[in-house]
């Protein structure tokens, strides 16, 4: 997307926000905030455990572990979980397929979990996530980490570590694309 | 989804989409601190079993607790249909005093699709967890699902069913299910235990079970359900046994990856032998442990979602 311009408008009124460049920047920039408030690279560091949200948090907490180890040196665990059976909104629509739930080795006792996810909007997945963890342990803690922010909030959520604030109307939708599912990264606003 | 009655008209996807669901929640379940989920939460599942049962009924049971369902048994003693109560007016007022889904065993075949058809009107769903001679999807489905676990895949896989066809429901929802998802069955048993009209079904036939295992990645054992029996269809359990029964010499013609079922409840030493039921080839325990999972998916996917007809 390199001959495509930022912020440009496609003709079908789709904006890029993040191109394939800017995704992996904000990936490493987030693994590094990781590794800082985490205090991960002190002898005392408590043990990590990214756990994506799938479909698209999965893959984006494997390339922070990438990250993550390759900036400090230190494997931290991830896996995923899936919240679909914990969804507020089951009835509102048709049955939605459930996706992969693995957790790491050791499972999440006593860790300090960060959730990772593509978007964070109303907040609701985060809600079913908190609950989702509820009934797999009890960590030390659990943060947030999201490539985009896109406001909107209907629960009284924030996220810990955010790649890109960004502002959007309600109709807009914003999407994240990753080589694991899209064959190439970037952010785009329709 | 709203009904389960037969696997007949459950095409792949569908049925896939189950196992699927069912595999997922295994693996949710794998290791967890709280064996619950809060998926159905405020939801009424009640059974309604007017035959014996243990494996089917206590699965049900766990399958919807696990799910937070509030579930309720009803059997035919010690409820108004030993007063001689319908089986109309017995759904008609589980429906009336609130179930979302009514899950049946009944010894008349098509007892769930007259079910179905009376609460036509409402939202309640229907299971049918047995109806006579006819069908019971929810065994075929973790039958299927423990295959998928041994097998990988079910395409171009073969599997035998070997006994009493006839009295079968088991035998005829895996029949239909099987086949959908790509597998070659086979039934063998003697012309007695063969309903009429076997040749229409999409299936081979053969009487001589000697002749099939070698070829076979699974052979499903069937129960001789004398209860069912009204005249004579064989000489003896004994010879029975020894034409149609799974025992050790057989189990070494099967190939070594093949894989033994059985719905239960078995009779050891009339249709499988002990040695045969305990072998490692015997997913057995495995298929129990899959009924639970395999139901919660049909749970699922009939009450987790907005609602289809008022």
């Amino acid at each position: 997307m390199a001959s495509r311009q930022r912020g440009a408008t496609d003709p079908a009124g789709d904006r890029e926000i993040l191109s394939a460049g800017d995704v992996a920047r904000t990936v490493a920039r987030m693994a590094h905030q990781i590794i800082e408030k985490t205090a991960l690279d002190a002898p005392s560091a408590p043990d990590v455990v990214l756990m994506g949200i799938p479909s698209r948090g999965a893959p984006l907490a494997r390339r922070l572990a990438a990250k993550i180890a390759e900036f400090s040196g230190r494997q931290v665990h991830e896996g995923t979980l899936d919240i679909t059976l914990y969804r507020d909104d089951l009835r509102r629509g048709p049955t939605r397929p459930l996706e992969t739930t693995k957790l790491p080795e050791g499972g999440i006792d006593d860790k300090l979990v960060v959730l990772v996810d593509d978007v964070l909007f109303s907040g609701r997945t985060i809600r079913a996530a908190l609950d989702a963890l509820r009934d797999h342990g009890r960590p030390r803690a659990v943060q947030l980490a999201v490539l985009v922010d896109r406001g909107h909030r209907e629960l009284p959520i924030r996220a810990d570590y955010v790649g890109k604030n960004l502002p959007t109307s309600k109709t807009e939708d914003v999407v994240v694309m990753l080589d694991e599912f899209d064959g190439r990264d970037g952010v785009v606003l329709k | 989804m709203k009904h389960l009655l037969s696997t007949d008209g459950l095409d792949r996807d569908q049925a896939t989409a189950i196992l699927d669901t069912a595999d997922r929640l295994k693996q949710a379940l794998l290791g967890r601190e709280v064996r619950k989920l809060p998926t159905l939460r405020g939801r009424t599942v009640i059974t309604m079993f007017y035959e014996n049962s243990t494996r089917t009924r206590v699965s049900f049971e766990i399958a919807g607790k696990w799910m937070s369902a509030d579930v309720i048994n009803v059997s035919s003693s010690g409820s108004s249909v030993s007063k001689g109560e319908s089986l109309r007016d017995t759904a008609l007022t589980l429906q009336a005093a609130g179930a979302d889904c009514v899950i049946v065993r009944h010894p008349a075949s098509g007892a769930a699709h007259r079910l179905a058809g009376w609460l036509k009107h409402t939202n309640t769903s229907v299971v049918n967890a047995g109806d006579g001679m006819h069908e019971h999807p929810t065994q075929a489905l973790l039958d299927a699902a423990t295959l998928r676990d041994r097998l990988g895949s079910l395409d171009g896989r073969r599997v035998a069913i070997v006994g009493d066809v006839l009295h079968s429901r088991v035998a005829r929802s895996n029949v239909h299910l099987l086949t959908a998802l790509g597998a070659e069955v086979t039934l063998v048993a003697p012309p007695t235990l063969l309903p009429t009209g076997v040749e229409k079904w999409p299936v081979a036939v053969s009487h001589s079970i000697d002749a099939e295992l070698a070829s076979q990645d699974a052979v499903m054992m069937l129960r001789v359900q004398a209860e069912r029996m009204t005249g004579g269809f064989f000489p003896s359990s004994r010879e029975y046994s020894i034409a149609y029964g799974l025992n050790e010499r057989r189990l070494k013609l099967l190939p070594e990856h093949a894989v033994v079922l059985h719905p239960g409840p078995m009779l050891r030493g009339m249709e499988i032998a002990s040695v045969v039921a305990d072998s490692p080839q015997a997913a057995i325990t495995e298929q129990v442990r899959n009924g639970v999972h395999v139901r919660m998916a049909v749970l699922y996917h009939l009450l987790a979602h907005e609602e289809e007809n008022a």
